[in-house]
């Protein structure tokens, strides 16, 4: 690696990110002149969370860039941090007993550090089985080892599941890094190109559902998604990737083709974690971003959209 | 020096526990208080110790067990100099009881807070034991000094007896209201009333 990291030297990304100061700016702007005018007190609820989440944009966006700054060895860390925190809330909530202590030790000091050092080392291979063969048959032998029965399979299950989507899935986030599919920094690129779009899309199925959101799509699950939301939050956020075409390797039409799977499993990844919510009995998986919830409830688009994105990119883009 | 590792040492229990911390009132003790908390786990004094204001912190002192802190020489430092612990001998007889309360006294009569944990030692986690007789003991030799409720959940799961670290969860720290000894109110009466708004506090 150069000493003097390419991302920093490059016009296309310093024109991104001065493009994303300008849209956080306006965000700003319209809640400071909403929270003005508004009047009844549930809008003013409304109004308040609206700022709080854009102050967390703030935040996570200074964090994400701080960390593409310093090259493949922050973006590892960060998202490494992202995991720990992940897999800390999902555990809280995960029925799990005393005898799954040890091997809930190894998960968080031993096989998340590796999964990352993986990544930052490039090694592929090992990268994308270590976790779904390795560990899956490693963890409940633990567990057995440590000789309590009682729910034995539900619990290796939900620790695996949980690995899964808070380590494995995540960890595709950087790992995107290792393709530098159109020279210096692609990688990087794509990675904001995910980020983006996912996080987009988040954003504008919640703007577009609180707009117009008349039909619900799951009530039973989460009674705040709405197929107006649905639609047209996919629809506008697969116009913003279109529009991203030029920091990817993708013609425009690839480009509207990928963000379109990657709103999609961003919606599914929502539902999916609304439905493991309401059955635990919460309303987010912690308190850690404010107007956000947990990190859970800011990255369970992520988890789902990630890996996909990471393998229709190295197939189709790939060396 | 031990403030800066005392910091740290705060910092990283908070990591392991991630404390939700709710308060009754303003602030977490504005005067002089005897913290008393449910005891499930090694980590509760260090988590509620960590969530402490720096300012409240600085002036706040475990009450820990002699012959488990004293093991090690590790444990020995963190317990004198970065918890400021006032270790006693655990209550076997009457004699180790009385010199207990005059070292909390003592503790008390030099301006610190105090934690205790009433229950006497490590419970399950479910179920909050009948107090000790030594909370009576304390609120009527020191009516001027609040006694805060303090109840800690989770924590026996992110670290069960008998481990060694942390598995990394979320827990709750809540402050309930000040209680005194009322007037009149005899031993039995104090305690369970102490015990009983320890559990109330208990968010699940």
């Amino acid at each position: 690696m150069s000493i003097v990291n390419p991302l920093t030297m490059d016009r296309e990304l310093q024109a991104f990110g001065g493009v994303l100061l300008a849209v956080l700016i306006v965000a700003t702007v319209i809640g400071e002149i909403l929270a003005r005018r508004v009047s009844s007190d549930s809008a003013r609820a409304t109004i308040v969370n609206l700022n709080d989440r854009v102050r967390a944009w703030w935040v996570m966006c200074g964090v994400l860039a701080l960390a593409l700054l310093t090259g493949r060895t922050g973006a590892t860390i960060l998202f490494a941090g992202v995991s720990f925190l992940a897999l800390r809330e999902f555990v809280t909530l995960a029925p799990t007993r005393h005898g799954d202590h040890r091997a809930l030790l190894w998960i968080f000091f031993v096989v998340t550090p590796v999964q990352y050092w993986l990544v930052w080392r490039d090694w592929y291979g090992l990268f994308a089985i270590f976790i779904p063969v390795f560990v899956f048959l490693l963890v409940p032998a633990r567990v057995a080892l440590a000789g309590d029965t009682e729910n034995f399979l539900e619990r290796t299950a939900v620790i695996q599941w949980g690995l899964m989507i808070c380590v494995y899935c995540v960890s595709y986030a950087p790992a995107l890094l290792m393709l530098d599919a159109n020279g210096e920094g692609g990688g990087a690129k794509l990675l904001l190109f995910l980020l983006i779009v996912v996080q987009g899309s988040d954003v504008l199925q919640y703007v577009w559902g609180k707009l117009f959101g008349r039909h619900k799509i799951a009530p039973l699950v989460s009674p705040n998604k709405t197929w107006e939301g649905f639609v047209g939050g996919v629809a506008s956020s697969t116009l913003l990737g279109t529009a991203l075409w030029w920091m990817t390797p993708f013609a425009p039409w690839q480009s509207a083709l990928m963000a379109l799977v990657i709103a999609l499993m961003g919606f599914s990844g929502g539902l999916t974690m609304s439905a493991i919510k309401r059955d635990r009995g919460v309303k987010d998986f912690g308190t850690l971003i404010s107007g956000h919830g947990g990190i859970l409830d800011r990255i369970d688009s992520l988890c789902f959209a990630a890996p996909v994105f990471f393998h229709l990119v190295r197939y189709f883009f790939g060396e | 020096m031990t403030a800066v590792l005392a910091r740290l040492i705060a910092f990283f229990a908070r990591v392991a526990s991630g404390p939700a911390v709710r308060v009754a009132g303003e602030d977490i003790c504005p005067g002089q208080c005897i913290f008393f908390a449910n005891h499930a786990s090694h980590l509760d004094v260090v988590v509620l110790w960590a969530v402490l204001p720096n300012a409240v912190r600085e002036r706040t002192r475990p009450v820990a067990a002699r012959d488990y802190w004293e093991k090690r020489a590790l444990r020995r430092f963190a317990a004198t100099r970065i918890f400021n612990a006032v270790l006693v001998d655990r209550d076997g007889n009457l004699a180790a009881l009385r010199q207990q309360l005059d070292q909390m006294m003592a503790a008390l009569d030099e301006g610190a807070s105090l934690i205790i944990f009433p229950e006497g030692t490590r419970g399950q986690g479910s179920e909050v034991a009948p107090f000790r007789a030594g909370l009576h003991f304390l609120a009527r030799q020191r009516p001027n000094v609040d006694f805060v409720p303090v109840n800690l959940h989770n924590l026996g799961r992110i670290m069960p007896k008998g481990e060694f670290a942390p598995v990394p969860q979320l827990s709750r720290v809540t402050f309930g209201e000040p209680l005194h000894l009322e007037p009149h109110e005899g031993k039995d009466a104090f305690l369970e009333r102490a015990r009983q708004a320890l559990i109330a506090l208990d968010p699940s």
